[in-house]
């Protein structure tokens, strides 16, 4: 009973306490440099989620297994091999996405969400603990960067999920298309999740 | 805790290189697995570009493919020429400009045997979303349908053209015009070569 209570609050805690966007601000790169509309954010993020699990997975079964030193060296194989592996099926199997999100897929190498959690959960705790974590955290980041990609759309460019309500002419706040945009709305939308997780908790 | 390993050279190397052979094995499989679908996904987006570029054609373009090398261009231009019973109906030409916002803009220009343009689709592009990928909005291309580039100057207005540029994005839509003018260009090229098909 206490263990899946446990898993309850690991799994929440990825989304709501410490969500690795709006409160632990990791992997800023993707989550700026991607989410110009509603469908690249969520694309990214159900990447990185499928990205952030396996290595999860992975690291949790060979923990024991890996020298202290050479760790990060470790993990960074591990985490690199499955982004190559989900460039290569996106590019066979849903290629819209993969010219969309373009050199942003194998950065998701370098995103920090990912090698924190192999390092500071997976590589210490056990396979079912860092299933639960790297969900949580995945689907943090997943809403996180669709309610970024949608603001920046809506505001930017009049439309959701690529449904326009606004005609092609229509003046639209370009700059929240624009990198600037990224940084500005990103702030706004910090401030009104941690507002709001306030209050709950 | 978890007992780790002991961080003697000898584990330290074994265990480096099982987990670099594990990834590279699985990296040759995967790849092997997605060779042949990631080949039919690029096959599947020429065949739909061509068909909405190109007249109804009966033959295959992507077969009857003609190269050559201009001197205008940095690559060999490629010509997809359009047949139908026998007869030249038109052809998709390939046109790239590298003087884009941020990279390369890879356009297809279906003509129609005088030169007209048909259509156009963007192949390639990395310009600003919600600026210059506008580019592939049927608002801007709408102007292209129908002109021929022999009487309908390519360049933006700004620069004593014709064509209307992308709000935001006039860079964008100098490298689109530059690369329709070099297909319409390889297109003349293409005609003077193989002769005046009958049409």
């Amino acid at each position: 009973m206490a263990d899946t209570l446990n898993h309850k609050q690991n799994f929440l805690r990825g989304i709501i306490k410490e969500n690795p966007v709006f409160v632990m601000l990791l992997g800023m790169c993707p989550t700026l440099g991607v989410t110009s509309s509603a469908f690249n954010g969520l694309g990214m993020g159900l990447a990185t989620l499928f990205v952030l699990l396996m290595s999860n997975i992975v690291v949790s079964l060979i923990k024991s297994q890996i020298p202290n030193k050479v760790r990060i060296p470790a993990f960074i194989v591990i985490i690199a091999s499955f982004v190559t592996v989900v460039e290569m099926v996106l590019e066979a199997f849903i290629p819209f996405l993969y010219e969309q999100l373009g050199i942003f897929i194998p950065l998701i190498v370098v995103n920090c969400l990912i090698l924190g959690r192999a390092e500071a959960f997976a590589s210490k705790n056990s396979l079912m603990a860092s299933i639960v974590d790297a969900l949580g955290m995945g689907i943090g980041f997943v809403i996180a960067l669709t309610a970024l990609g949608a603001t920046r759309e809506i505001l930017g460019n009049g439309s959701l999920f690529e449904m326009r309500f606004l005609s092609e002419d229509a003046n639209t706040l370009i700059l929240f298309i624009l990198p600037p945009g990224a940084f500005i709305a990103l702030a706004y939308l910090a401030i009104v999740f941690n507002r709001l997780t306030q209050k709950n908790g | 805790m978890v007992k780790k390993k002991e961080s003697t050279l000898v584990n330290m190397v074994v265990v480096l290189f099982v987990i670099t052979l594990a990834a590279g094995l699985s990296l040759g499989y995967v790849n092997d697995l997605t060779l042949e679908p990631k080949a039919r996904a690029r096959l599947a987006k020429m065949v739909r570009s061509l068909n909405i570029i190109l007249p109804q054609y009966d033959n295959n373009p992507i077969a009857d493919v003609y190269k050559f090398k201009a001197e205008f261009a940095k690559d060999s231009m490629a010509i997809y020429p359009a047949l139908r019973d026998s007869a030249f109906v038109g052809a998709a030409v390939t046109g790239t400009s590298d003087k884009g916002y941020s990279g390369i803009v890879r356009l297809m220009v279906g003509f129609e045997p005088d030169g007209t343009i048909k259509n156009i689709a963007v192949l390639e592009q990395k310009e600003t979303p919600g600026l210059g990928t506008k580019m592939k909005g049927e608002k801007f291309l709408r102007q292209f349908r129908g002109k021929n580039p022999s009487s309908f100057d390519l360049k933006v207005e700004k620069d004593g053209g014709e064509v209307d540029a992308l709000a935001g994005a006039t860079i964008s839509t100098r490298a689109f015009s530059e690369a329709t003018q070099q297909a319409y260009d390889a297109y003349l090229e293409y005609r003077q070569k193989i002769g005046k098909p009958d049409n």
